[in-house]
């Protein structure tokens, strides 16, 4: 494939790798938050109208992250607090999130605001084929890289990763362990609904510029999925995204040729995900990976044991 | 070192899983807690590991107060628990289990986590491979693992809750091993079952919880019935039952074996007869669920034969003997008799559609439901939750379900955890179904209820029936040793 292909695909990946990254880390410490469709909806209107207002796109990452961490919090909230539903909740906030950026958003609606500028790493974008493909682009796919890396190596191995899975995987038994299960829950969910704000912005303000109602509708629902496909790993589930995101491109380059073959390429990535699944599933493959915690960690396909169960101390 | 235990108390509801309980244990000696199911031993490790908080009470490793409000405090202060079951996590692998809520350093560190490990896996002859996943373990290379997992913490107090309940007997001997090492080393260890063979095999001394509160303690070795007498209390009877011309044979059971998890029974004889109370005595695990839930037909019988009045109960299930006239009451109230989540006239609902109507009568089922409450006396609406209700409520509800026509009630500790007013009614309940002809058949760790209500006591040993004592020849201390596995 033709390296400047491949940086396409890598960059207009990039706001779903946020949001799946953030998404990963939330279920991973236990909690479901369904909202991602509305919340995404939310952050990219109010970073590009923030942008747009202040000039600053920085400042418009900043307040997505902002507005999206907040709607994950009222999640975690409602959940340890007054007791509700994670799910109920999440599907309420995904309404709310979506009207609430088209009545919000009115004013912006197909203005041309700032945007990401370009910045390509000088020499390491000079190595052949590789410079192209990873380092002619600009910092919020920087980020989104470097992030897949980051998330890998905190849940992995360090030591706040593993509370954090102890917390998702049987809370009871982190607790007894010393473990505050709920603060990390507050914690956790705030940082990975940061991340999908990201994710919103990084759309409005880098690959899909500017504001229309429905903006990037569907995409929170498509995060949520390669959550799953990713069986919770992080670097299987940006292999998802990437994934998904090549199947788009490589469609939206064939159009002219092959009308036909470019429409079916963008439903490929479900039943794709699907027959991953299976695959994973597959007594064999579970045997490997039962053998094994290196491979069981990626082939792994069980969520989280604690996952969208509350914990109350007696 | 000791640690010291001063009266300690906790309530839920109206009764006391702990009632000023005091305890002083020093190092170097493994101390039994040792109670039935219920007395209390949970509740207290539960407040010893930060679970529970206390309601009264101090405790103090070596005259120093402890705080114990959290798990974390208690891991602080020094009290390692390795509890009933593993709390391990199954699909990380055994270093990241090890590695849990052991370390305060940013990066895990699994090199030193690695050596420490394996030099204690070394000491205690574990073997552990630290990549496999837990999930591949069995219950007792996940105990090994949460015990190094524990040592690592340098814990200056151990307490072991119950755990010999999962796990082979080359495992058992293995953890007692580890456990006498630990002890000979100097640590504090408490050895928490309900076992009583297994506290008398390793431990120094014992104290025995009955009720929440603490029976006594003894130096070991001490005769096993003594410690039975402390575990089921008053040896006398409290109340003389008026004796009551009994009818024919209610219910046989003959050369009947069984198995339902650890427990297996095999019963060469067994009858009952109308207006009869047969009380059986055992120590937990003796097998006298098993046999009652064989007769029930929760559980099926390998072989043998039971007979209810004219019909043979082979091959019939549960529902078929309950229409049969068997009903059975399990001691686990809500997690087995009631639906927690369901009101009382929701379960009115369910018990009482017997022409499976398929639109609900609610009006009449609430109707019903509120009757049944003012005839029971339960303390709630037709409205309330199962899991609302007290113990001595839902007792009372379970009661109120029973369909009328039953013959054969079949209790498992039927007022365990009641006050006693409860426990009276219920009673009070089971005499007036007495006169009415019907046959019950309870277990109970009681002494004083075994010998108040029972016709008859059988006393269960190791799945067999070991002894049989009529009402005017009950005797309490033969029933102690028969119960302990001893001839008399």
């Amino acid at each position: 494939m033709h390296p400047e292909t491949i940086a396409t695909i890598i960059a207009a990946s990039s706001p779903l790798v946020f949001a799946v990254l953030g998404e990963t880390l939330t279920e991973k410490v236990g909690v479901v938050n369904l909202s991602l469709d509305g919340s995404m909806l939310l952050a990219a209107m109010t970073g590009f109208a923030v942008a747009f207002v202040t000039g600053s796109v920085e400042l418009g990452f900043l307040a997505a992250a902002l507005i999206s961490s907040l709607v994950a919090l009222v999640i975690v909230f409602t959940s340890i607090e007054l007791r509700l539903n994670q799910i109920a909740i999440g599907l309420i906030l995904t309404l709310l999130g979506t009207k609430l950026a088209a009545f919000l958003g009115q004013d912006f609606v197909r203005q041309v605001g700032p945007s990401v500028q370009a910045q390509a790493i000088p020499y390491l974008k000079d190595i052949p084929y590789l410079g192209e493909i990873f380092f002619n682009h600009n910092l919020v796919v920087y980020a989104s890289l470097l992030s897949i890396v980051v998330v890998y190596l905190f849940l992995f191995h360090t030591r706040h990763g593993l509370e954090l899975q102890s917390s998702g995987e049987r809370p009871e038994a982190a607790f007894a362990k010393g473990i505050p299960v709920n603060r990390l829950r507050y914690i956790y969910t705030a940082l990975g609904g940061a991340l999908v704000g990201i994710g919103g912005a990084a759309f409005s303000l880098d690959v899909k510029l500017g504001w229309s109602e429905g903006h990037i509708a569907n995409f929170g629902w498509i995060a949520l999925a390669i959550v799953i496909f990713g069986g919770w790993h992080p670097v299987r589930a940006a292999l998802g995204c990437y994934i998904f995101g090549a199947l788009q491109i490589i469609a939206l380059r064939l159009q002219p040729e092959l009308p036909g073959l470019s429409q079916v390429l963008p439903i490929l990535p479900f039943p794709i995900m699907i027959l991953t699944l299976v695959a994973v599933n597959h007594p064999f493959i579970r045997k490997i990976g039962l053998r094994s915690s290196v491979i069981g960690k990626i082939v792994r396909s069980d969520p989280p044991a604690g996952l969208g169960r509350p914990f109350w101390r007696e | 070192m000791t640690l010291d235990v001063d009266k300690i108390s906790k309530h839920f509801g109206n009764v006391y899983a702990n009632n000023n309980v005091s305890l002083s244990i020093d190092s170097g000696e493994i101390h039994g807690l040792l109670g039935e199911n219920g007395a209390g031993k949970s509740t207290l490790v539960k407040i010893l590991s930060g679970f529970f908080e206390k309601e009264a009470g101090e405790i103090r490793l070596n005259d120093q107060l402890l705080d114990l409000s959290s798990p974390k405090d208690s891991i602080k202060c020094g009290i390692g628990i390795l509890h009933q079951e593993p709390m391990v996590f199954l699909p990380f692998s055994v270093l990241d289990n090890f590695l849990i809520g052991s370390t305060d350093q940013f990066f895990a560190p699994r090199k030193e986590a690695l050596k420490q490990f394996q030099e204690i896996c070394n000491k205690f002859d574990f073997e552990l491979d630290p990549d496999t996943p837990v999930s591949l373990l069995t219950i007792g290379q996940r105990q090994q693992l949460e015990i190094a997992r524990l040592l690592w913490l340098d814990p200056k107090v151990l307490i072991f809750d119950e755990p010999t309940n999962a796990i082979s007997p080359a495992q058992r001997e293995k953890l007692f091993a580890t456990i006498q090492q630990l002890s000979t080393e100097g640590m504090l260890v408490i050895f928490v079952s309900h076992k009583l063979e297994e506290v008398a095999a390793i431990c120094d001394s014992v104290t025995v919880l009955r009720k929440g509160k603490v029976a006594g303690s003894k130096k070991l070795p001490c005769p096993q019935s003594e410690l039975i007498e402390l575990m089921f209390g008053k040896l006398f009877p409290s109340k003389e039952i008026k004796d009551i011309q009994k009818g024919g044979i209610q219910l046989t059971a003959s050369n009947l074996k069984s198995i339902e998890g650890r427990e297996s029974i095999e019963i060469t004889n067994f009858e009952i007869r109308k207006s009869e109370i047969v009380g059986i005595a055992g120590i937990e695990g003796a097998g006298q669920r098993t046999f009652l839930r064989t007769i029930a037909g929760r559980n099926s019988a390998e072989s043998g034969t039971i007979i209810s009045g004219r019909n043979l109960l082979n091959g019939t299930d549960y529902h078929q003997r309950l229409e049969k006239g068997l009903y059975y009451m399990p001691a686990d109230r809500l997690g087995e008799g009631l639906i927690s989540e369901l009101t009382i006239t929701e379960h009115i609902a369910l018990v009482e559609n017997k022409k499976k109507n398929q639109i609900i009568d609610w009006e009449m089922c609430y109707l019903r439901a509120a009757e049944l409450i003012a005839q029971f006396q339960i303390q709630g609406t037709p409205e309330s939750k199962a899991e609302s209700l007290s113990g001595g409520n839902q007792q009372r509800l379970m009661f109120a379900l029973m369909p009328t026509d039953a013959d054969t009630i079949l209790l498992e500790h039927p007022t365990r955890g009641l006050d006693i007013e409860s426990a009276d009614w219920i009673w009070n309940q089971l005499l007036d179904m007495r006169s009415d002809d019907c046959s019950i058949i309870f277990s109970s760790s009681d002494f004083e209820e075994l010998l108040s209500y029972s016709d008859r006591i059988i006393v269960c040993f190791a799945g067999r029936i070991v002894g049989e004592f009529e009402r005017n020849e009950f005797n309490p201390e033969h029933i102690a040793l028969l119960m302990s596995g001893s001839q008399i």
